[in-house]
């Protein structure tokens, strides 16, 4: 600890017109010299003011910068200030700052704006809001020029990151999408089972179990994973090409950044969300047979039996068609907020949770809305 | 004679250090001294281990073997304290700036100040403020984010938060790489400024021919591991080395001489109060 040691500076008054000045006034050494200071009682009368600074045993910049201050200070109340014993090469430096700080009072800082009020902020956060939307819907448009574009002239698909987001997106999430599904099932079955027993309809565990499963609980967890998996991946990779001027050099090579970066994105997650979605439906489903087996000794085939009877064809597509919207809305939030990525790595991280905030909300919406379309149109 | 000894003291000493990355060997045996006040530079081609040898002097590297004084400290097996302490003896500014994204230049200033000193907060503003005006920045830039700097502007801030502290030690990493040319000279004369006032020493990596010419003192050539020669440019022009000669051959390593030249003979001549000579 010894290079961290320092004589903290200080600051007597041993007669009204004698100060005298110790310790370090180095940065380190300064901490409590404020409160002396400001404690100093200086006769506004005084002609004669002497420094006595021959025990000043370190002085950097901001010492002197503090000294200068006082001297100032001293100065400006009429007195003449003598400054008494000090080392030639402290004294150097002391005039050094001497013009810096007659510099910055002379020019004072530009006034930073003070902090606004209530309804200021909230209209200044509509407005962001309502910015965003409109650049969203901007954004909307442009892909859908650019795939409108593409289907004219279908060379420009890029098939090869089509393949490699198919892979990344769905394949590999395949684990992780088996298995929370599975859990759900397994949960949906457990909670369904105390009351059904009571009733003694155990059978209609599998109506509870397929219908929840195949109709909201499969398609909205799928999606959701996949917005917190993929969407982040989105935002953050269009985002740091952002902020390291990836995506200009795209677009002065003549690369479509839209073509190259998110068309594929969304004709690979249009294909493998659907799929990803039948996988969680069965896992699901498997999950809640072996609870009912368990729970309410409904067995396999009894279960298998009752499923086709309970759940309808229509049932099944209606949860699967909801996906390629969630694609849609996934990707191009993420690809959104990724492409709005300005600032370096904090702006990343920011607009990366905001894809993810802001898909996940999208997608419940969607779900809502889907439900109340298909109650109206008696699916 | 207090003055003599401390113009010979040793800032920092290299002595032995060898880097190697798996089998790639950096640095075989490499020595240095550096000088209390000078302006010493590191030069080499890309690849040579002149940032490999940076780092290992600003503790963020560990040679595999040599040892390394900084300040009179040994750097091999220093205690978290002690590294602390000898951390806050430099300031270094990164080829990039390495300020903080997430705060304003002021803060970015005033952050060592705030983390190591019981400052208060207002006057940690000043001296921000002040240390950006030393760099040549305008007192609004202080205001502004990192991201909104134009590269000049960055480095500059950078080497304001790394005299936050008033380091007796100054590394810099290509302080004028990606500069227009009079701000690259600018900086030419703030790092001789800041050593003339507070007789900091530098150490630093540079390809700026003109800034080798007018601010080395010394300097050091570093080209297969070794150290090929260490001198002032002036010394390292005559010798026959052809890892040094690289430096000094083709068009723009004769114009920066030719410059370097006619400016000394005319400081030289105004000094002595005679009409310069025509060297023979």
């Amino acid at each position: 600890m010894k290079a961290l040691l320092v004589t903290p500076a200080a600051l007597t008054q041993p007669k009204p017109e004698e100060l005298t000045l110790s310790g370090a006034w180095t940065a380190r050494g300064l901490g409590a010299i404020g409160t002396q200071l400001a404690a100093l009682s200086i006769s506004g009368r005084s002609t004669s003011m002497v420094l006595d600074s021959a025990r000043i045993e370190a002085l950097d910049t901001a010492g002197a910068w503090v000294l200068q201050k006082l001297l100032r200070r001293l100065r400006g109340e009429g007195g003449c200030v003598q400054v008494r014993d000090l080392r030639p090469e402290f004294a150097r430096l002391l005039e050094l700052v001497g013009h810096e700080v007659s510099n910055q009072a002379a020019s004072p800082s530009p006034m930073v704006p003070s902090s606004s009020s209530r309804l200021d902020q909230l209209g200044h956060k509509a407005a962001a809001a309502v910015s965003q939307a409109l650049a969203l819907l901007g954004f909307i448009g442009e892909v859908a020029a650019a795939f409108a574009g593409c289907l004219r002239h279908p060379t420009r698909f890029r098939w090869l990151p089509i393949l490699y987001n198919l892979r990344r997106a769905g394949l590999d999430a395949l684990p992780i999408v088996g298995l929370l599904s599975f859990l759900l099932g397994v949960v949906i079955a457990y909670q369904g089972a105390g009351q059904l027993r009571q009733y003694g309809a155990n059978i209609f565990v599998v109506d509870l179990v397929g219908l929840s499963v195949l109709r909201e609980f499969a398609p909205l967890i799928t999606a959701i994973i996949i917005a917190g998996r993929s969407g982040s991946a989105y935002a953050a990779q269009i985002g740091t090409m952002s902020v390291t001027e990836e995506i200009e050099a795209l677009r002065t090579l003549g690369i479509g950044p839209l073509d190259l970066l998110v068309l594929p994105k969304i004709l690979a997650l249009c294909v493998a969300l659907p799929l990803l979605t039948v996988f969680a439906d069965v896992s699901g489903v498997f999950g809640g047979m072996i609870m009912a087996r368990a729970q309410l000794g409904v067995g396999f085939g009894e279960f298998l039996d009752r499923f086709v009877k309970a759940v309808s064809l229509a049932d099944y597509l209606v949860g699967i068609g909801k996906t390629p919207v969630f694609a849609i809305i996934i990707v191009v939030v993420g690809c959104f907020q990724g492409f709005r990525t300005h600032g370096g790595a904090d702006g990343v991280g920011r607009q990366t949770t905001r894809s993810v905030v802001q898909s996940t909300f999208l997608v419940i919406v969607a779900d809502a809305l889907f439900s109340v379309a298909f109650s109206a149109l008696d699916l | 004679m207090q003055d003599e000894r401390q113009a010979r003291e040793t800032v920092v000493e290299l002595s032995k250090v060898c880097t190697r990355f798996g089998n790639h060997v950096v640095h075989s045996n490499i020595d240095l001294q550096v000088r209390r006040s000078e302006i010493f530079a590191l030069i080499g081609g890309s690849g040579s281990g002149k940032s490999t040898l940076l780092r290992e002097m600003i503790l963020l590297q560990r040679p595999d073997s040599g040892a390394i004084r900084v300040l009179g400290v040994d750097l091999a097996d220093l205690g978290d304290a002690d590294a602390l302490g000898l951390r806050l003896r430099w300031g270094v500014m990164f080829q990039h700036g390495g300020l903080f994204g997430s705060l304003t230049v002021a803060e970015n200033v005033g952050l060592p100040l705030r983390e190591h000193t019981a400052l208060p907060d207002p006057l940690i503003d000043e001296i921000a403020a002040w240390k950006l005006a030393m760099t040549g920045l305008k007192p609004e830039v202080g205001a502004q984010y990192p991201s909104e700097l134009s590269g000049g502007m960055m480095k500059r801030a950078s080497l304001a938060r790394a005299l936050a502290l008033d380091p007796e030690l100054l590394f810099l990493d290509e302080p004028t790489a990606g500069l227009d040319p009079e701000s690259a000279g600018e900086v030419d004369q703030l790092v001789r400024r800041l050593r003339d006032l507070f007789g900091l020493t530098i150490v630093m990596i540079t390809h700026d021919l003109d800034l080798l010419w007018q601010l080395a003192d010394r300097v050091a050539v570093l080209a297969d591991g070794k150290v090929q020669g260490i001198g002032s440019m002036a010394e390292l022009s005559r010798t026959e080395n052809p890892a040094i000669r690289v430096f000094f051959e083709g068009p723009r390593g004769r114009a920066a001489q030719q410059q370097a030249e006619d400016l000394a003979e005319t400081t030289t001549s105004r000094e002595n109060g005679r009409p310069p000579s025509k060297p023979k």
